[in-house]
């Protein structure tokens, strides 16, 4: 990934919505390229996993078997750009038969009815 | 606090209009867009749902997107507000972010 | 107000880039300022100049391109996602060794940091995808 850097100084809070699986499609894999370039950038960035979404944070993902790319290790790498703030709707877990120890990082649950508060903490909602 | 909600997707292909419905609140408002679009007109599987989602958040669909599938004003819920692209445009701006449930 | 605009689906097979075509063109009329659209994912494709579509048909990039040369509209094809898929200007065909380029008149590749810059710098970021 090239050295970009923003000048501008303004800071403001992203919230990131997966609500795709990985692997199916690019979409969850070019978001966390756009995380990681938001952290970069200095802003405030959180993200949040619900519907399908969850499963971009599952254990033990192989995708080897189909000649993709494990970019499911980046997730762990996230703390190491100070994206800190990771929410996961307990609802889509609980429909998908999953549990936080399914998870492979640290994650805040929070319920389907708190998912507005977080959204309008936010001042950017991007969602691919 | 208030969030424009775009959807786009048909909600007897996916389920986007209820994962959307369920998560926002007071204040809120929702546009139908594209394929979305054709869940405003009435007398549909889904009427009882955007009727009572009404309720709390204002609801808004695009009308080229409903014209192009063969739907006009006529065909819409009550509850629900025909806007153009510039109307689009204006929801954007007296919304404070926008939201698309892609 | 100054908005701006990610697409991130390419033309034809749906209808993203389409709804963000006419958002835009409809947000320039009611004067409001456009500071960017923003090309991802399969976005991109937007921004070849090799595509012909039927003469009765719209031409999709060929509208972006007259937007951008009309009103100064900052079109952004995102690099990482250019060279997954075979989208290439100058630079890129020198830095990759490409023996072709197809980039649309009006367009740009640049990094995803222009996709954060937008998102800061505009007081409204609209998405259109699938």
């Amino acid at each position: 990934m090239e050295e970009e850097e923003y000048q501008g100084g303004e800071v403001k809070k992203f919230l990131y919505v997966n609500r795709r699986l990985p692997h199916g499609t690019i979409y969850a894999l070019e978001s966390l390229e756009t995380v990681l370039i938001g952290a970069a950038f200095d802003q405030d960035v959180s993200m949040l996993f619900v519907d399908d979404g969850v499963y971009q944070l599952k254990k033990e993902q192989a995708p080897e078997s189909i000649e993709c790319k494990n970019f499911s290790k980046t997730y762990r790498a996230l703390e190491m750009y100070d994206v800190e703030k990771l929410f996961v709707e307990r609802e889509s877990l609980e429909e998908r038969g999953l549990a936080i120890d399914d998870l492979l990082v640290d994650v805040e649950l929070i319920a389907s009815s708190d998912v507005k508060a977080l959204v309008d903490e936010h001042d950017v909602i991007l969602s691919f | 606090m208030s969030t424009l909600n775009i959807i786009n997707k048909s909600p007897f292909e996916k389920r986007t209009l209820d994962q959307c419905l369920k998560r926002i609140g007071a204040g809120d408002s929702v546009l139908l867009i594209e394929d979305a679009s054709i869940s405003a007109v009435s007398g549909t599987a889904f009427t009882e749902q955007l009727t009572a989602a009404a309720a709390q958040s204002k609801l808004y669909v695009l009308q080229p997107d409903l014209q192009a599938r063969g739907f006009n004003d006529a065909s819409l819920l009550d509850s629900i507000e025909s806007v153009d692209y510039e109307g689009f445009v204006n929801l954007v701006v007296t919304h404070e972010r926008v939201h698309s449930w892609l | 107000m100054k908005l701006a605009v990610l697409v991130n689906e390419g033309p034809y097979q749906h209808q993203a880039s389409d709804s963000a075509y006419q958002f835009v063109t409809a947000a320039l009329r009611t004067g409001h300022e456009v500071m960017r659209v923003f090309f991802y994912h399969d976005g991109v494709n937007n921004g070849t100049r090799l595509t012909t579509p039927p003469q009765d048909d719209r031409h999709i990039q060929k509208r972006w391109s007259a937007l951008a040369q009309e009103h100064n509209v900052d079109l952004v094809l995102c690099v990482a996602a250019c060279q997954r898929r075979g989208l290439v200007d100058e630079g890129e065909a020198k830095r990759n060794s490409k023996d072709a380029t197809n980039i649309a008149p009006g367009f740009r590749i640049s990094g995803l940091g222009q996709l954060i810059e937008a998102g800061v710098e505009a007081d409204r970021l609209v998405t259109f995808g699938d």
